[in-house]
Protein backbone atom coordinates (compact mmCIF):
# COMPACT_ATOMS: atom_id res chain seq x y z
CA UNK A 1 0.00 0.00 0.00
CA UNK A 2 0.98 3.37 -0.87
CA UNK A 3 1.63 6.42 2.00
CA UNK A 4 1.98 9.80 0.97
CA UNK A 5 4.61 11.50 3.83
CA UNK A 6 4.59 15.04 3.72
CA UNK A 7 7.38 16.51 5.60
CA UNK A 8 6.84 20.19 6.96
CA UNK A 9 9.64 22.12 8.45
CA UNK A 10 9.84 25.89 9.91
CA UNK A 11 11.74 27.66 7.56
CA UNK A 12 13.32 29.93 10.42
CA UNK A 13 14.62 27.19 12.17
CA UNK A 14 16.22 26.01 8.87
CA UNK A 15 17.52 29.69 8.54
CA UNK A 16 19.08 29.39 11.83
CA UNK A 17 21.16 26.05 11.13
CA UNK A 18 25.22 26.09 10.12
CA UNK A 19 26.26 25.19 6.96
CA UNK A 20 27.63 22.16 8.59
CA UNK A 21 24.77 21.49 10.55
CA UNK A 22 22.71 21.89 7.22
CA UNK A 23 25.27 19.52 5.13
CA UNK A 24 24.53 16.83 7.91
CA UNK A 25 20.77 17.12 7.57
CA UNK A 26 20.76 16.89 4.15
CA UNK A 27 23.41 13.96 3.88
CA UNK A 28 21.34 11.60 6.59
CA UNK A 29 18.06 12.12 4.48
CA UNK A 30 19.66 11.56 1.21
CA UNK A 31 20.99 8.31 2.74
CA UNK A 32 18.11 7.68 4.00
CA UNK A 33 16.18 7.89 1.10
CA UNK A 34 18.68 5.46 -0.60
CA UNK A 35 18.25 2.78 2.31
CA UNK A 36 14.64 3.37 1.17
CA UNK A 37 14.87 3.10 -2.36
CA UNK A 38 17.31 -0.04 -2.41
CA UNK A 39 14.16 -1.70 -0.30
CA UNK A 40 11.96 -0.63 -2.60
CA UNK A 41 10.44 1.72 -0.47
CA UNK A 42 10.38 4.69 -1.85
CA UNK A 43 8.18 4.77 -4.75
CA UNK A 44 8.78 8.53 -5.66
CA UNK A 45 9.02 12.10 -3.80
CA UNK A 46 9.65 15.69 -4.30
CA UNK A 47 11.45 18.69 -2.40
CA UNK A 48 9.65 21.49 -2.32
CA UNK A 49 11.37 24.96 -2.77
CA UNK A 50 9.95 27.91 -0.05
CA UNK A 51 6.80 28.84 0.70
CA UNK A 52 7.04 32.45 -0.67
CA UNK A 53 7.83 30.71 -4.43
CA UNK A 54 4.01 29.36 -4.04
CA UNK A 55 1.34 30.09 -5.72
CA UNK A 56 -2.26 29.30 -4.43
CA UNK A 57 -5.14 29.26 -6.84
CA UNK A 58 -8.43 29.72 -5.01
CA UNK A 59 -11.82 29.65 -7.40
CA UNK A 60 -14.08 32.54 -5.96
CA UNK A 61 -17.09 34.94 -7.08
CA UNK A 62 -16.84 32.80 -10.36
CA UNK A 63 -13.35 32.65 -11.57
CA UNK A 64 -9.81 31.29 -11.01
CA UNK A 65 -8.04 34.25 -8.01
CA UNK A 66 -4.41 33.84 -8.24
CA UNK A 67 -2.38 34.98 -5.10
CA UNK A 68 1.02 34.92 -3.79
CA UNK A 69 2.63 32.53 -0.84
CA UNK A 70 1.06 29.01 0.59
CA UNK A 71 -2.65 27.61 1.22
CA UNK A 72 -1.79 27.89 4.52
CA UNK A 73 0.37 30.46 6.40
CA UNK A 74 1.34 28.55 9.24
CA UNK A 75 4.76 28.05 11.37
CA UNK A 76 5.53 24.55 10.26
CA UNK A 77 5.46 24.49 6.06
CA UNK A 78 5.46 21.68 3.69
CA UNK A 79 8.96 21.59 2.97
CA UNK A 80 8.92 17.98 0.40
CA UNK A 81 6.73 14.74 -0.37
CA UNK A 82 7.52 11.51 -0.11
CA UNK A 83 6.06 9.02 -1.49
CA UNK A 84 6.62 5.18 0.81
CA UNK A 85 5.65 1.96 -0.22
CA UNK A 86 4.70 0.29 3.03
CA UNK A 87 3.05 -3.25 4.15
CA UNK A 88 0.69 -1.10 6.91
CA UNK A 89 0.38 1.77 9.34
CA UNK A 90 2.35 0.41 11.54
CA UNK A 91 5.37 -0.53 8.96
CA UNK A 92 4.61 3.08 7.29
CA UNK A 93 5.28 4.70 11.15
CA UNK A 94 8.57 2.33 11.52
CA UNK A 95 10.09 3.02 8.16
CA UNK A 96 9.21 7.31 8.62
CA UNK A 97 10.52 7.05 12.46
CA UNK A 98 13.74 6.14 11.27
CA UNK A 99 13.69 9.01 8.49
CA UNK A 100 16.38 11.96 9.49
CA UNK A 101 14.02 14.52 8.31
CA UNK A 102 11.46 13.70 11.43
CA UNK A 103 14.38 15.22 13.28
CA UNK A 104 13.36 18.65 11.17
CA UNK A 105 9.79 18.60 11.56
CA UNK A 106 6.93 16.65 11.66
CA UNK A 107 6.05 13.96 9.30
CA UNK A 108 2.33 13.77 8.33
CA UNK A 109 1.71 9.90 6.73
CA UNK A 110 -1.71 10.04 4.96
CA UNK A 111 -2.65 6.61 3.11
CA UNK A 112 -3.29 6.93 -0.90
CA UNK A 113 -6.73 6.77 -1.81
CA UNK A 114 -7.57 3.98 -3.89
CA UNK A 115 -10.21 5.58 -6.71
CA UNK A 116 -10.61 2.61 -9.33
CA UNK A 117 -14.09 2.64 -8.33
CA UNK A 118 -14.83 6.40 -8.69
CA UNK A 119 -12.80 6.56 -11.84
CA UNK A 120 -14.95 3.46 -13.66
CA UNK A 121 -17.86 4.96 -12.24
CA UNK A 122 -17.00 8.62 -13.92
CA UNK A 123 -15.63 7.06 -17.33
CA UNK A 124 -19.16 5.33 -17.32
CA UNK A 125 -20.47 8.51 -16.93
CA UNK A 126 -18.77 10.01 -19.54
CA UNK A 127 -19.17 7.76 -22.29
CA UNK A 128 -23.24 8.17 -21.54
CA UNK A 129 -22.94 12.17 -22.07
CA UNK A 130 -20.86 12.04 -24.87
CA UNK B 1 -39.22 -32.23 29.85
CA UNK B 2 -37.46 -30.98 26.29
CA UNK B 3 -38.39 -27.37 26.93
CA UNK B 4 -36.53 -27.54 29.99
CA UNK B 5 -33.30 -28.86 28.39
CA UNK B 6 -34.04 -25.91 25.40
CA UNK B 7 -34.39 -23.85 28.75
CA UNK B 8 -30.66 -25.27 30.16
CA UNK B 9 -28.78 -24.93 26.89
CA UNK B 10 -30.19 -21.34 26.66
CA UNK B 11 -28.65 -20.18 30.06
CA UNK B 12 -25.39 -22.44 28.57
CA UNK B 13 -25.29 -20.45 25.70
CA UNK B 14 -25.59 -17.02 27.79
CA UNK B 15 -22.86 -17.93 29.83
CA UNK B 16 -20.55 -19.07 26.72
CA UNK B 17 -21.53 -15.37 25.41
CA UNK B 18 -20.12 -13.84 28.75
CA UNK B 19 -17.69 -15.53 29.12
CA UNK B 20 -16.20 -16.43 25.01
CA UNK B 21 -17.48 -13.78 23.05
CA UNK B 22 -14.78 -11.43 23.27
CA UNK B 23 -12.45 -13.71 22.58
CA UNK B 24 -14.04 -15.22 19.72
CA UNK B 25 -14.51 -11.55 18.68
CA UNK B 26 -10.58 -11.28 18.76
CA UNK B 27 -10.42 -14.18 16.60
CA UNK B 28 -13.29 -13.65 14.25
CA UNK B 29 -11.72 -10.34 13.56
CA UNK B 30 -8.39 -11.92 12.80
CA UNK B 31 -10.09 -13.99 10.32
CA UNK B 32 -11.85 -12.43 8.66
CA UNK B 33 -9.72 -9.07 8.36
CA UNK B 34 -12.66 -6.43 9.82
CA UNK B 35 -14.20 -5.29 12.92
CA UNK B 36 -17.71 -5.10 11.21
CA UNK B 37 -17.42 -8.29 9.73
CA UNK B 38 -16.58 -9.58 12.24
CA UNK B 39 -19.17 -8.38 14.72
CA UNK B 40 -21.90 -9.43 12.85
CA UNK B 41 -20.26 -13.08 12.58
CA UNK B 42 -19.90 -13.28 16.07
CA UNK B 43 -24.05 -12.52 16.20
CA UNK B 44 -24.49 -15.09 13.78
CA UNK B 45 -22.22 -17.66 15.54
CA UNK B 46 -24.39 -17.27 19.18
CA UNK B 47 -27.72 -17.40 16.56
CA UNK B 48 -26.86 -20.99 14.92
CA UNK B 49 -25.44 -21.80 18.55
CA UNK B 50 -29.52 -21.16 19.96
CA UNK B 51 -30.56 -23.09 16.61
CA UNK B 52 -28.41 -26.12 16.86
CA UNK B 53 -27.10 -26.78 20.55
CA UNK B 54 -30.64 -27.66 22.14
CA UNK B 55 -30.60 -30.16 18.73
CA UNK B 56 -27.21 -31.77 18.52
CA UNK B 57 -25.83 -31.57 22.61
CA UNK B 58 -23.22 -28.96 23.14
CA UNK B 59 -20.08 -29.34 21.43
CA UNK B 60 -16.78 -30.26 23.13
CA UNK B 61 -15.24 -27.09 22.45
CA UNK B 62 -17.84 -24.38 22.35
CA UNK B 63 -15.53 -21.68 21.57
CA UNK B 64 -13.90 -23.18 18.62
CA UNK B 65 -17.20 -24.12 17.50
CA UNK B 66 -18.20 -20.46 17.09
CA UNK B 67 -15.15 -19.55 15.56
CA UNK B 68 -15.80 -21.83 12.98
CA UNK B 69 -19.64 -20.97 12.70
CA UNK B 70 -18.81 -17.89 12.35
CA UNK B 71 -16.05 -18.02 9.84
CA UNK B 72 -18.33 -19.82 7.38
CA UNK B 73 -21.12 -17.58 8.26
CA UNK B 74 -19.15 -14.96 7.10
CA UNK B 75 -17.39 -16.89 4.16
CA UNK B 76 -21.12 -17.32 2.96
CA UNK B 77 -22.33 -14.17 3.58
CA UNK B 78 -19.14 -12.68 1.33
CA UNK B 79 -19.43 -15.13 -1.47
CA UNK B 80 -23.87 -14.32 -1.11
CA UNK B 81 -22.37 -10.19 -2.02
CA UNK B 82 -20.50 -10.99 -4.48
CA UNK B 83 -22.92 -12.14 -6.97
CA UNK B 84 -24.08 -8.55 -6.86
CA UNK B 85 -20.36 -6.89 -6.33
CA UNK B 86 -17.61 -7.73 -8.80
CA UNK B 87 -16.02 -10.64 -8.57
CA UNK B 88 -12.17 -9.56 -8.00
CA UNK B 89 -13.23 -7.40 -5.02
CA UNK B 90 -14.07 -10.71 -3.31
CA UNK B 91 -10.97 -12.81 -3.56
CA UNK B 92 -9.18 -11.35 -0.88
CA UNK B 93 -11.20 -11.53 1.91
CA UNK B 94 -12.46 -14.61 1.10
CA UNK B 95 -8.65 -15.95 1.17
CA UNK B 96 -8.19 -14.09 4.57
CA UNK B 97 -11.09 -15.51 5.88
CA UNK B 98 -10.49 -19.58 4.40
CA UNK B 99 -6.94 -19.04 5.80
CA UNK B 100 -7.13 -21.04 9.09
CA UNK B 101 -3.93 -21.29 11.55
CA UNK B 102 -5.46 -23.09 14.49
CA UNK B 103 -8.87 -20.90 14.56
CA UNK B 104 -9.30 -22.56 17.77
CA UNK B 105 -7.23 -22.99 20.19
CA UNK B 106 -4.09 -22.09 22.46
CA UNK B 107 -1.53 -19.27 22.23
CA UNK B 108 -2.89 -18.07 18.87
CA UNK B 109 -5.94 -17.31 20.65
CA UNK B 110 -4.63 -15.70 23.32
CA UNK B 111 -2.32 -13.64 20.86
CA UNK B 112 -5.68 -12.56 19.27
CA UNK B 113 -6.87 -10.90 22.41
CA UNK B 114 -3.57 -9.04 22.86
CA UNK B 115 -4.08 -8.01 19.24
CA UNK B 116 -7.28 -6.89 19.57
CA UNK B 117 -5.88 -4.54 22.78
CA UNK B 118 -3.55 -3.09 20.83
CA UNK B 119 -5.40 -2.12 17.71
CA UNK B 120 -7.73 -0.40 19.77
CA UNK B 121 -5.18 1.75 21.56
CA UNK B 122 -3.59 2.28 18.39
CA UNK B 123 -1.46 6.10 18.74
CA UNK B 124 -2.37 6.81 15.21
CA UNK B 125 -6.40 6.65 17.15
CA UNK B 126 -7.66 9.40 18.58
CA UNK B 127 -7.59 9.24 22.90
CA UNK B 128 -11.03 9.57 22.82
CA UNK B 129 -11.53 6.77 20.55
CA UNK B 130 -8.57 4.31 21.76
CA UNK B 131 -10.61 4.75 25.03
CA UNK B 132 -14.28 4.23 23.16
CA UNK B 133 -13.16 1.34 20.96
CA UNK B 134 -11.31 -0.58 23.97
CA UNK B 135 -14.74 -0.46 26.22
CA UNK B 136 -16.81 -1.15 23.00
CA UNK B 137 -14.60 -4.50 21.51
CA UNK B 138 -12.27 -5.76 24.57
CA UNK B 139 -14.75 -5.22 27.23
CA UNK B 140 -18.08 -5.50 25.28
CA UNK B 141 -20.13 -2.51 26.86
CA UNK B 142 -22.95 -1.32 24.60
CA UNK B 143 -22.65 2.13 23.01
CA UNK B 144 -25.09 3.41 24.84
CA UNK B 145 -23.40 2.42 28.56
CA UNK B 146 -20.19 3.77 27.28
CA UNK B 147 -21.77 6.77 26.37
CA UNK B 148 -23.91 7.17 29.68
CA UNK B 149 -20.25 6.57 31.54
CA UNK B 150 -18.40 9.32 29.53
CA UNK B 151 -21.70 11.72 30.12
CA UNK B 152 -21.69 11.80 26.50
CA UNK B 153 -24.78 11.47 23.96
CA UNK B 154 -24.85 8.02 22.24
CA UNK B 155 -24.90 9.24 18.86
CA UNK B 156 -21.94 10.93 19.09
CA UNK B 157 -20.16 7.64 20.84
CA UNK B 158 -21.33 5.90 18.34
CA UNK B 159 -19.85 8.18 15.43
CA UNK B 160 -16.02 8.11 17.24
CA UNK B 161 -16.38 4.40 16.88
CA UNK B 162 -17.79 3.87 13.24
CA UNK B 163 -14.71 6.52 12.67
CA UNK B 164 -11.88 4.90 14.41
CA UNK B 165 -13.12 1.18 12.69
CA UNK B 166 -13.10 2.93 9.35
CA UNK B 167 -9.33 4.52 10.14
CA UNK B 168 -8.05 1.19 11.10
CA UNK B 169 -9.60 -0.18 7.79
CA UNK B 170 -8.34 2.17 5.66
CA UNK B 171 -4.98 3.58 6.77
CA UNK B 172 -4.47 -0.12 7.18
CA UNK B 173 -4.15 -0.07 11.33
CA UNK B 174 -2.72 -3.81 11.67
CA UNK B 175 -4.27 -6.08 13.86
CA UNK B 176 -0.94 -7.08 15.15
CA UNK B 177 1.07 -7.68 18.42
CA UNK B 178 4.13 -4.59 18.30
CA UNK B 179 7.45 -5.66 17.71
CA UNK B 180 9.98 -6.45 20.67
CA UNK B 181 11.46 -3.02 19.61
CA UNK B 182 7.97 -0.86 19.62
CA UNK B 183 6.49 -2.90 22.45
CA UNK B 184 7.49 -0.06 25.30
CA UNK B 185 5.73 2.26 23.43
CA UNK B 186 2.77 0.92 22.40
CA UNK B 187 2.36 -0.51 26.20
CA UNK B 188 2.12 3.09 27.25
CA UNK B 189 -0.46 3.92 25.17
CA UNK B 190 -2.10 0.52 26.27
CA UNK B 191 -1.60 1.80 29.65
CA UNK B 192 -2.60 5.42 29.23
CA UNK B 193 -6.01 3.98 28.13
CA UNK B 194 -6.77 1.78 30.90
CA UNK B 195 -5.67 4.11 33.46
CA UNK B 196 -7.60 7.31 31.98
CA UNK B 197 -10.95 4.68 32.13
CA UNK B 198 -9.85 3.86 36.02
CA UNK B 199 -9.54 7.83 36.61
CA UNK B 200 -12.81 8.33 34.77
CA UNK B 201 -14.53 5.93 37.26
CA UNK B 202 -12.75 6.85 40.29
CA UNK B 203 -12.27 10.97 40.22
CA UNK B 204 -15.57 12.17 37.69
CA UNK B 205 -14.23 15.52 35.81
CA UNK B 206 -17.35 17.05 36.27
CA UNK B 207 -20.47 15.89 37.92
CA UNK B 208 -22.26 15.14 40.74
CA UNK B 209 -21.19 12.23 42.10
CA UNK B 210 -17.49 11.62 43.19
CA UNK B 211 -16.80 8.08 41.97
CA UNK B 212 -18.97 6.28 39.00
CA UNK B 213 -17.23 2.55 39.65
CA UNK B 214 -18.89 0.87 36.95
CA UNK B 215 -15.48 2.29 35.03
CA UNK B 216 -13.41 1.97 37.56
CA UNK B 217 -14.08 -2.05 37.63
CA UNK B 218 -13.81 -2.57 34.19
CA UNK B 219 -10.20 -0.34 34.01
CA UNK B 220 -9.03 -3.15 36.73
CA UNK B 221 -10.78 -6.38 34.69
CA UNK B 222 -8.85 -4.71 31.63
CA UNK B 223 -5.70 -4.37 33.54
CA UNK B 224 -5.91 -8.16 34.75
CA UNK B 225 -6.88 -9.39 31.18
CA UNK B 226 -3.57 -7.74 30.32
CA UNK B 227 -1.16 -9.06 33.05
CA UNK B 228 -2.53 -12.36 32.23
CA UNK B 229 -1.66 -11.97 28.27
CA UNK B 230 1.31 -9.30 29.07
CA UNK B 231 3.19 -9.75 32.11
CA UNK B 232 5.13 -6.12 31.85
CA UNK B 233 6.51 -4.73 35.01
CA UNK B 234 4.34 -1.54 34.17
CA UNK B 235 1.53 -3.73 33.67
CA UNK B 236 1.66 -5.08 37.27
CA UNK B 237 2.47 -1.29 38.45
CA UNK B 238 -0.93 -0.02 36.83
CA UNK B 239 -3.02 -2.76 38.20
CA UNK B 240 -1.56 -2.61 41.41
CA UNK B 241 -1.87 1.00 41.52
CA UNK B 242 -5.85 1.02 40.56
CA UNK B 243 -5.98 -1.66 43.12
CA UNK B 244 -5.15 0.30 45.88
CA UNK B 245 -6.46 3.59 45.04
CA UNK B 246 -10.04 1.68 44.89
CA UNK B 247 -8.72 -0.38 48.35
CA UNK B 248 -10.03 2.79 49.63
CA UNK B 249 -13.06 3.81 47.62
CA UNK B 250 -15.90 3.19 50.91
CA UNK B 251 -13.56 5.42 52.45
CA UNK B 252 -12.95 8.47 50.64
CA UNK B 253 -17.13 9.74 50.67
CA UNK B 254 -18.51 10.35 53.27
CA UNK B 255 -22.89 8.84 54.04
CA UNK B 256 -23.57 12.36 52.99
CA UNK B 257 -21.32 12.07 49.83
CA UNK B 258 -18.96 14.41 51.20
CA UNK B 259 -15.23 14.22 50.37
CA UNK B 260 -12.74 12.47 53.20
CA UNK B 261 -9.19 13.33 52.63
CA UNK B 262 -6.81 10.51 53.40
CA UNK B 263 -5.24 11.52 56.47
CA UNK B 264 -9.37 11.73 58.08
CA UNK B 265 -10.14 8.19 56.31
CA UNK B 266 -11.32 5.47 58.57
CA UNK B 267 -8.92 2.78 57.75
CA UNK B 268 -11.17 -0.42 58.73
CA UNK B 269 -13.20 0.76 55.63
CA UNK B 270 -10.44 -0.31 53.29
CA UNK B 271 -10.36 -3.53 50.92
CA UNK B 272 -7.84 -5.71 52.52
CA UNK B 273 -8.05 -8.50 49.70
CA UNK B 274 -7.53 -5.66 47.20
CA UNK B 275 -4.65 -4.00 49.01
CA UNK B 276 -3.06 -7.73 50.20
CA UNK B 277 -3.45 -8.30 46.36
CA UNK B 278 -2.21 -4.25 45.41
CA UNK B 279 0.95 -4.79 47.47
CA UNK B 280 2.10 -8.46 45.77
CA UNK B 281 1.80 -6.66 42.19
CA UNK B 282 3.99 -3.77 43.60
CA UNK B 283 6.75 -5.96 44.87
CA UNK B 284 6.90 -7.66 41.74
CA UNK B 285 6.83 -5.12 39.78
CA UNK B 286 9.28 -3.44 41.83
CA UNK B 287 11.85 -6.56 42.55
CA UNK B 288 12.15 -6.58 38.01
CA UNK B 289 13.92 -3.57 38.27
CA UNK B 290 12.21 -2.40 34.76
CA UNK B 291 9.54 -0.55 36.49
CA UNK B 292 8.23 2.50 35.81
CA UNK B 293 6.11 5.78 37.04
CA UNK B 294 3.31 3.29 37.61
CA UNK B 295 4.94 1.05 39.96
CA UNK B 296 6.67 4.20 41.52
CA UNK B 297 2.57 5.53 41.93
CA UNK B 298 1.80 2.32 43.38
CA UNK B 299 4.23 2.15 46.04
CA UNK B 300 3.61 5.29 47.10
CA UNK B 301 0.28 3.93 47.08
CA UNK B 302 1.45 1.26 49.26
CA UNK B 303 3.33 3.34 51.75
CA UNK B 304 -0.40 4.28 52.63
CA UNK B 305 -1.87 1.24 52.86
CA UNK B 306 0.67 0.08 55.24
CA UNK B 307 -0.07 2.86 57.58
CA UNK B 308 -2.03 1.77 60.37
CA UNK B 309 -3.25 5.30 60.42
CA UNK B 310 -2.71 8.92 59.23
CA UNK B 311 0.03 9.78 61.68
CA UNK B 312 2.40 6.48 61.57
CA UNK B 313 2.29 7.20 57.19
CA UNK B 314 6.29 6.83 56.57
CA UNK B 315 6.07 9.91 54.50
CA UNK B 316 10.42 10.28 54.35
CA UNK B 317 9.52 6.83 51.93
CA UNK B 318 7.15 8.79 49.90
CA UNK B 319 8.82 11.75 49.74
CA UNK B 320 12.13 9.86 48.44
CA UNK B 321 9.50 7.88 46.10
CA UNK B 322 8.59 11.47 44.48
CA UNK B 323 12.01 12.19 44.41
CA UNK B 324 12.32 9.16 41.65
CA UNK B 325 9.48 9.94 40.08
CA UNK B 326 10.58 13.16 38.99
CA UNK B 327 13.35 11.88 37.75
CA UNK B 328 11.13 9.19 35.52
CA UNK B 329 8.40 11.40 34.49
CA UNK B 330 9.30 14.99 35.82
CA UNK B 331 5.86 16.95 36.08
CA UNK B 332 4.25 20.11 38.37
CA UNK B 333 1.81 18.33 39.36
CA UNK B 334 4.40 15.45 40.62
CA UNK B 335 6.32 18.41 42.28
CA UNK B 336 3.08 19.53 44.01
CA UNK B 337 2.76 15.59 45.66
CA UNK B 338 6.75 16.21 46.72
CA UNK B 339 6.43 19.52 48.44
CA UNK B 340 3.21 18.01 50.17
CA UNK B 341 5.09 14.80 50.76
CA UNK B 342 8.58 16.89 52.08
CA UNK B 343 5.64 19.45 54.36
CA UNK B 344 4.43 16.10 56.18
CA UNK B 345 8.30 15.34 56.41
CA UNK B 346 9.87 18.67 57.22
CA UNK B 347 6.89 20.32 58.49
CA UNK B 348 4.54 23.24 56.46
CA UNK B 349 7.38 25.99 56.39
CA UNK B 350 9.36 23.74 53.79
CA UNK B 351 6.46 22.56 51.59
CA UNK B 352 4.84 26.19 51.53
CA UNK B 353 8.37 27.20 49.84
CA UNK B 354 8.42 24.39 47.61
CA UNK B 355 4.46 25.04 46.26
CA UNK B 356 5.26 28.68 46.05
CA UNK B 357 7.89 28.48 44.32
CA UNK B 358 6.10 26.14 41.63
CA UNK B 359 3.05 28.45 41.38
CA UNK B 360 5.28 31.74 41.05
CA UNK B 361 6.66 29.65 37.81
CA UNK B 362 2.33 29.90 36.91
CA UNK B 363 2.67 26.05 35.75
CA UNK B 364 -0.22 25.25 38.08
CA UNK B 365 -2.15 28.77 38.78
CA UNK B 366 -5.31 26.88 37.27
CA UNK B 367 -4.89 23.74 39.08
CA UNK B 368 -7.40 23.77 41.99
CA UNK B 369 -5.68 21.26 44.14
CA UNK B 370 -1.95 23.65 44.38
CA UNK B 371 -4.09 26.29 45.56
CA UNK B 372 -6.07 24.13 48.29
CA UNK B 373 -2.84 22.22 49.43
CA UNK B 374 -1.02 25.75 49.63
CA UNK B 375 -4.31 26.89 51.97
CA UNK B 376 -4.06 23.98 54.25
CA UNK B 377 -0.41 24.19 54.86
CA UNK B 378 -1.24 28.35 55.85
CA UNK B 379 -3.82 26.97 58.08
CA UNK B 380 -1.14 24.56 60.05
CA UNK B 381 0.90 27.81 59.97
CA UNK B 382 -1.86 29.69 61.61
CA UNK B 383 -1.73 32.53 58.43
CA UNK B 384 -5.49 32.77 58.73
CA UNK B 385 -5.44 35.39 56.01
CA UNK B 386 -3.81 33.64 53.75
CA UNK B 387 -5.36 30.25 53.44
CA UNK B 388 -8.45 32.11 53.17
CA UNK B 389 -7.22 33.27 49.94
CA UNK B 390 -5.92 30.43 48.56
CA UNK B 391 -9.26 28.49 49.42
CA UNK B 392 -11.22 30.63 48.03
CA UNK B 393 -9.02 30.40 44.52
CA UNK B 394 -9.25 26.63 44.96
CA UNK B 395 -13.30 27.22 44.65
CA UNK B 396 -13.12 28.59 42.14
CA UNK B 397 -11.36 26.26 39.93
CA UNK B 398 -12.91 22.92 40.88
CA UNK B 399 -15.88 21.88 39.01
CA UNK B 400 -16.83 18.92 41.61
CA UNK B 401 -19.57 19.24 43.72
CA UNK B 402 -18.22 16.94 46.65
CA UNK B 403 -14.62 18.97 46.56
CA UNK B 404 -16.50 22.48 46.48
CA UNK B 405 -18.26 21.47 49.48
CA UNK B 406 -15.15 19.67 51.23
CA UNK B 407 -13.72 24.12 50.46
CA UNK B 408 -16.36 25.63 51.61
CA UNK B 409 -16.37 23.78 55.07
CA UNK B 410 -12.88 24.69 55.27
CA UNK B 411 -13.22 28.31 54.81
CA UNK B 412 -15.97 28.01 57.33
CA UNK B 413 -13.99 26.22 59.76
CA UNK B 414 -11.67 29.28 59.12
CA UNK B 415 -13.84 31.83 60.34
CA UNK B 416 -14.62 30.52 64.16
Amino acid sequence: MKYICLGYMDPKKWEAMSEREVNAFVDGCFDYDDVLRKNGHFAGGEALQPPQNATTLRFQNGRVAVTDGPYAETKEQLGGILILEAKDLNHAIQLMSKHPGVRGGPFEIRPAADLTDMIRESERRRSITK
Amino acid sequence: MSENIAERVRERVEAVYRAESRRVLATLIRLLGDFDLAEEALHDAFRAALEQWPRDGLPANPRAWLVSAGRFKAIDGIRRQARFDALDDVAEPVAAAGDDPAAGEGESVEDDRLRLIFTCCHPALSPEAQVALTLREVCGLTTEEIARAFLIPAPTLAQRIVRAKAKIRDARIPYKVPAQAELSDRLDAVLRVIYLVFNEGYAASSGASLTRSDLSGEAIRLGRLLIELLPEPEALGLLALMLLQESRRVARTSPSGDMVLLENQDRSLWNRDQIKEGLALVERALTSRRFGPYTLQAAIGAVHAEAPDAAATDWARIAGLYEVLMHVEPSPVVELNRAVAVALRDGPETGLVLIDAILARGDLEDYHLAHSARADLCRRLGRTAEARVSYKRALGLTRLEPERRFLERRLDELKK
